[in-house]
């Protein structure tokens, strides 16, 4: 069967394309794209989608989820993540390894990609432990785990403190073509803090979390990536000076990427003065200052990638005193219609939108994707950029409600998202 | 003049007329404390818990005797473990107690934000009887009282608060009251116990304490929870020689500055026993008037008028 996505604005910066356009989609691949294209010559049947007003991009890609099976089924399963995934407009998704057991060896790496098979909604990219039980003291079998479906290493959650683990793991990565992405917070820093240090976490008599706590771990990472001349991917970025500090590695050559969340650009510490546990993450939520600064990265480059860090969590975790309350808030379904506010405040072109929501994260994680040219697989992210909604917490298809944004009027939102060709979500 | 508050959470909430009116409150329930039988039927039938999470003497017993003074009925409840996966969880705990109908309930708690999260949550009033290193509004208030009585003003008073500033909600309570009503507030104390931009709110900092007291007319010591907080410096001897309270250090305040502590103290580590216990020294004052100021809220919160 083939599709013919009509009239809709395509915008693919992997081939510098803009502009109104048919896009055929044929076999599960990209067959052609072109003015007014015929879909009917042939005797296969052709199904016509009318997409005027829309924008038609590369399939996005969310390179930092929390997908919490095996083990907090009760949070989100595979099945839930990835029907959230596709109602958010993502066609495929890296998950953490902080599972139960964590994804530290073939057999969970193998789970995740039967069960995401299963599922068969979105394409599920497993993210395994940098060390066994992400302890950080001994390198999970990276070799194994490649061959497994692994596509990165990373012990999310935490940093690998011990430097020359981290150095051994990025040297080992590498020989195996992996990337290493690292949570940076020095955890003598942080230890007890539940926000981010200032006149707010004084105010509130909470603990805090200063910013160097980030900044010092990415200094070190950004270290090791020059030393070793390997990449290191640092995960979502939150304060000013590791934006900065990014920026100067990028300006002397150091192969390190990074990418922010939706909600460091779009949330400040001032949210918590209510001690309302949605707002509490981690890192945490900075001063206006960091969120402008992470736009300011986002911008001009230094920040390579917007991604979720969806991160799924019940009453159970949330509706307790804050210190106690578990850090996260889920994203998928909120994170396109937050970035397009970039969009709209003229910090982002489309175009450097579709990069860090889909290219980049495709690159950085070498998987396919990001990409409409000819003969690629048919991931496809079809976006009303004019269509203004609520987020409504109640009716996510995640199965977690751990939302801070609901309630929230936005404006862009995933209209169809279409995964080797087939429609995973329909909303036109 | 009536509290617009359903509950008391913080000093930051309160405005100057109504810190006027508590404290104008307290003074006219002082007088009950010290008659032959003392009880007056004004909260005749009303229902005040103690909900304590952390151990407490004075604050509970003080809430108690208040609640007793004015006829209402108190229930002490004291779970000494405010453990996140034993047992019942806050809400549920504070949602059953609301099934029981009372009309006040104070609330004590290691965690910050404990007491907000549940006055969210109930029809009844919540007093904070201290969370974390957040706020103690009744001990900011009957200090309050205490130095109002002694001075006659707040306005214009210069205070040292000294001591572990950062795990202090006595420190922050009054940080936010006394600055509100006039004083001029300087906190001392080692760096390390000086928590992170506390100037934004309004007060001198300093980790000099001849410094920090030169002058003051009020001199007010913290609890040292060296049990808690360790990190924060290398040991008591230390700690004492830099930072007690003695005799040459209160030589620099004026000559009739007051001496306050929220107490337990401890003797010989953030203040001198002869201070202590030294004409200066109102600190058992401030307890007695702690029943006066609880009394005012009780009696306020439950829709009491001046």
């Amino acid at each position: 069967m083939k599709r013919l996505l009509r009239g809709a604005r395509i915008i693919d910066p992997s081939q510098g394309l803009d502009g109104l356009l048919d896009l055929l989609i044929e076999d599960g691949r990209i067959g052609m794209i072109g003015e007014k294209l015929k879909g009917g010559q042939e005797a296969i049947p052709v199904e016509e989608w009318d997409l005027t007003g829309k924008i038609v991009v590369p399939g996005l890609i969310d390179m930092h989820t929390h997908l919490r099976e095996p083990g907090y089924e009760y949070k989100e399963t595979i099945r839930t993540g990835c029907a959230a995934a596709a109602a958010g407009g993502f066609t495929a998704i890296a998950a953490m390894a902080n599972t139960n057991p964590a994804n530290d060896n073939r057999s969970v790496t193998e789970f995740i990609l039967r069960k995401a098979r299963e599922a068969d909604i979105v394409r599920v990219y497993p993210v395994a432990a940098v060390s066994r039980g992400l302890e950080g003291r001994i390198l999970t079998e990276f070799g194994d785990l490649k061959e497994a479906g692994a596509v990165a290493f990373s012990d999310d959650g935490k940093w690998v403190a011990d430097s020359s683990l981290m150095r051994q793991a990025l040297e080992y990565a590498a020989s195996f073509g992996m990337p290493v992405i690292s949570h940076c917070e020095d955890p003598y820093l942080t230890a007890g803090g539940s926000m981010n240090e200032g006149r707010m976490s004084t105010e509130l008599g909470l603990r805090g979390i200063p910013p160097i706590s980030e900044e010092i771990a990415v200094r070190r990472d950004i270290a090791l990536a020059a030393y070793t001349g390997l990449p290191v991917h640092i995960a979502h970025v939150s304060a000013e000076g590791s934006v900065q500090a990014i920026r100067e590695a990028k300006k002397a050559g150091v192969p390190v990427t990074a990418e922010t969340a939706p909600h460091y650009f779009s949330l400040t510490e001032d949210f918590l003065a209510e001690y309302e546990t949605a707002y509490k993450v981690n890192p945490p939520l900075r001063s206006a200052k960091d969120a402008e600064a992470v736009k300011g990265g986002l911008a001009d480059g230094t920040i390579d990638v917007i991604a979720s860090d969806h991160a799924p969590h019940s009453s159970i975790e949330k509706d307790v005193e804050f210190e106690y309350a578990a850090c996260g808030m889920v994203g998928l379904e909120t994170s396109l219609g937050l970035s397009m506010k970039l969009v709209k405040d003229r910090i982002l072109s489309l175009g450097q939108l579709v990069e860090k929501m889909s290219i980049n994260p495709a690159r950085i994680l070498r998987i396919p994707g990001g990409t409409l040219k000819t003969g690629a697989g048919a991931d496809i992210t079809v976006i009303d950029p004019g269509h203004c909604w609520k987020v409504r917490a109640d009716a996510f298809r995640s199965r977690s409600r751990n939302s801070p944004f609901d309630g929230w009027a936005l404006e862009g939102k995933a209209r169809m998202t279409i995964v080797g060709g087939e429609i995973r979500h329909d909303e036109t | 003049m009536k509290l617009r508050h359903k509950d008391i959470l913080g000093m930051k909430e309160l405005s100057p007329e109504e810190i006027h009116l508590i404290l104008d409150t307290a003074d006219s329930f002082s007088e009950v404390s010290t008659r032959d039988i003392k009880k007056v039927p004004t909260l005749r039938g009303k229902t005040v818990i103690n909900l304590f999470y952390e151990a407490s003497t004075r604050t509970r017993t003080s809430f108690e005797i208040a609640a007793k003074r004015l006829s209402a009925d108190a229930v002490n409840i004291s779970t000494s473990t405010s453990s996140v996966v034993k047992g019942e969880t806050l809400i549920d705990t504070a949602k059953t107690l609301e099934a029981m109908n009372p009309d006040i309930v104070i609330i004590r708690h290691s965690a910050s934000g404990a007491p907000h999260l549940i006055a969210r949550l109930v029809r009844h009033s919540v007093i904070n009887g201290g969370d974390g290193f957040h706020e103690h509004p009744t001990q900011s208030l009957l200090d309050m009282l205490t130095i109002r009585r002694k001075k006659g003003t707040l306005k214009g008073l210069n205070v040292a608060i000294i001591g572990d500033i950062a795990h202090s909600r006595v420190a922050h309570s009054n940080i936010y009251g006394l600055t509100k009503m006039g004083c001029r507030v300087t906190v001392c104390g080692p760096a390390p116990m000086i928590p992170r931009d506390i100037e934004k709110l309004g007060v001198a900092v300093s980790s000099d304490m001849e410094e920090a007291v030169r002058n003051r007319d009020i001199v007010m010591m913290l609890r040292i929870q060296f049990e808690r907080h360790q990190a924060s410096f290398p040991s008591i001897r230390e700690y004492a020689k830099f930072y007690c309270l003695n005799r040459e250090r209160l030589e620099m305040a004026k000559p009739d500055a007051l001496v306050m502590h929220p107490g337990p103290i401890n003797r010989g580590t953030e203040i001198a026993p002869d201070i202590a216990d030294g004409v200066q020294s109102v600190i058992l004052e401030q307890v007695t008037n702690g029943i006066a100021v609880r009394m005012a809220l009780l009696y306020l919160l439950s829709g009491g008028s001046s």
